[in-house]
């Protein structure tokens, strides 16, 4: 055994991990520093899907900006959707009817949901556990079909409008939810009794990529990756926005900081967001679903056609977009992976000064180094992939 | 000004002098200060217990070309976790210096977040260590989220260069020979 040892190089290696690589969902590049198999330093590349998101923002119109937001996160974009919008709001001083605030809240809960099925599908699939994978995509299907019959799209849903949404729910939709819930727990059942006391997925998972507490907040760590370390900070609870200080909903917390915790955090709040759409959808006030104001949303095609005021309306917000207050504001919600921030400055104009994401997987992919130091290749698959990092979001 | 908080009476009180504005706008606090005062104000936003500023949320910079002098601005937005309370430190940076001092130090997440800042706009961060871009490539002339860089400019492709560190087999390749060599005897 001895002579065998000695053979083994001693000196370090450098090895390119990416940018295109088959365990690693997304376009991203590692420089490793290896010594055998383990990873004494990693050098994170990022910026292959850049496409300059702020660029583009400045030179449309506040409305045309919506959709830009639903390439950020494409795993989540109605969370996007809402956030810029509700900043604009924000900066004009507009609050929508409840109604519309309502079905907010229920439809970013269900792709907070599509987010954390797909990114648990993928890391069990990527550990070799295909079936459980299936299975998350399974119920991840359900929910995008849900998504689907509400904004028309599966993935560009383009559903937020500045003071309201795009268009109601559609009928039955509380009994369809209900029904998908249904179905969901049941798969979630499976797929604990596939992976909570798997002897291989815990193997991988279970003291991995750990982070502690003090790391964690240095690096701005936000989402289920802080809330691993055991810090209580999600902001639907800190800074509630929308109806969240009406929900009852618990904010799931880890102690180690490791991937196995983050897997279970983003399980649990599966369950609660499903909880909180429950409620939603038990309270749901009958009413309007956008404010009427015919200086920030588009008359019905109705009046464009027959009356003066209404074509009016239409060309200004067509031409000259929508008018905002000179100023600036900071808005947060709480995406799927952490803090999503818009901070927007207006001049006056019909477009953007400025329009800054603060993109919740680009800090967390800061911290990659640090989480992977002293670990194996094989322990960067899933590190990576409890990140979640979405390059849509990440390089924006 | 109605809606000042407490936060804000309490450190136009302690920072003064070192003030240079601040606002309450739609109930979110700003604060201007001078570039030279940057790292001892956020130190004593951190360490202070009525205000504990831990946690540092953002750093972005506007770029205010023909609207205000000095021409930048870097933007840090901080929170802090036990008094939920959220600041937004302005820094004025002029054109022709635009030079920060890096909070890498006190933050690990500034090192990308001043990257990025120094990728889009320029501003260099004194104390970085690592100053690099970082969405964009090296080669890249410019920094795009300037108001003064054109929108459509193309910018010619970059040739393939050496990248340091590859891992080049060259036992592969005298293997392959020799397979190939002993194949040939073999018929």
């Amino acid at each position: 055994m001895e002579a065998e040892g000695k053979d083994l190089p001693l000196e370090t290696m450098a090895l390119q991990m990416g940018p295109s690589h088959p365990a690693t969902h997304g376009t991203i590049k590692f420089n490793l520093k290896l010594e055998g198999e383990k990873v004494l330093d990693c050098d994170v590349e990022v910026g292959y899907l850049h496409r300059g998101f702020q660029k583009s923002c400045e030179q449309a119109t506040w409305t045309q900006v919506v959709p830009y937001t639903d390439r950020l996160n494409y795993a989540s974009p109605l969370i996007n959707n809402f956030a810029y919008v509700m900043a604009v709001e924000k900066l004009i001083g507009i609050e929508p009817p409840v109604r519309c605030q309502f079905i907010r809240v229920i439809m970013s809960e269900l792709s907070r949901i599509f987010d954390h099925l797909t990114c648990c599908g993928m890391a069990a699939s990527e550990l070799g556990a295909i079936t459980a994978g299936f299975y998350m995509i399974e119920a991840r299907e359900l929910v995008m079909r849900l998504t689907e019959t509400v904004t028309g799209a599966r993935l560009t849903v383009t559903y937020g409008r500045i003071g309201g949404v795009k268009h109601d729910l559609p009928y039955q939709f509380a009994e369809q939810v209900q029904e998908v819930f249904r179905k969901i727990r049941s798969i979630l059942n499976d797929c604990d009794r596939l992976l909570a006391r798997n002897r291989i997925f815990i193997d991988r998972m279970s003291n991995v990529g750990v982070i502690s507490r003090e790391n964690a907040l240095s690096y701005s760590l936000t989402g289920p990756i802080l809330r691993s370390t055991g810090v209580d900070y999600d902001v639907r609870k800190a800074q509630p926005y929308l109806l969240y200080d009406q929900m009852d909903f618990a904010v799931p917390l880890g102690s180690r900081g490791d991937n196995y915790d983050r897997f279970v955090c983003r399980v649990q709040e599966i369950e609660q967001s499903m909880r909180i759409v429950e409620q939603a959808l038990k309270k749901l006030p009958p009413g309007s679903i956008a404010i009427e104001d015919p200086r920030f949303i588009l008359p019905q095609k109705e009046k464009v056609y027959n009356s003066i005021e209404g074509l009016m309306h239409h060309f200004k917000i067509i031409m000259e977009g929508i008018k905002v207050p000179p100023g600036e504001t900071y808005f947060a919600v709480e995406g799927a992976n952490g803090e999503l921030g818009f901070y927007v400055v207006s001049d006056g104009s019909g477009k953007p000064y400025t329009l800054r994401v603060r993109p919740p997987c680009f800090i967390a992919m800061a911290a990659f180094a640090e989480m992977i130091r002293g670990y194996m290749i094989p322990d960067i698959v899933t590190t990576f992939g409890m990140i979640n990092m979405i390059g849509g979001e990440c390089d924006r | 000004m109605a809606d000042e908080s407490i936060n804000s009476q309490y450190l136009r009180g302690k920072l003064g002098p070192d003030i240079v504005e601040f606002s309450s706008e739609r109930g979110q606090d700003t604060m201007t200060i001078l570039r030279d005062n940057l790292v001892a104000t956020v130190l004593f936003l951190r360490k202070d217990p009525q205000v504990q500023l831990d946690f540092l949320t953002d750093i972005t910079a506007v770029d205010y070309l023909g609207r205000k002098e000095p021409r930048f601005e870097v933007v840090y937005h901080f929170y802090s976790l036990p008094t939920k309370f959220r600041l937004r430190v302005k820094v004025p940076v002029p054109e022709a210096n635009p030079v920060v001092d890096s909070l890498t130090a006190l933050w690990k997440a500034a090192n990308w977040l001043e990257r990025e800042v120094w990728d889009m706009y320029g501003i260099r961060f004194t104390g970085h260590p690592d100053l690099r871009r970082i969405l964009l490539y090296e080669q890249f002339q410019g920094h795009p989220l300037r108001k003064d860089y054109p929108v459509n400019q193309c910018q010619p492709l970059v040739s393939l260069r050496e990248v340091e560190g590859t891992f080049v087999d060259q036992r592969s390749e005298t293997k392959l020979v020799r397979l190939q060599h002993q194949t040939r005897r073999k018929s």
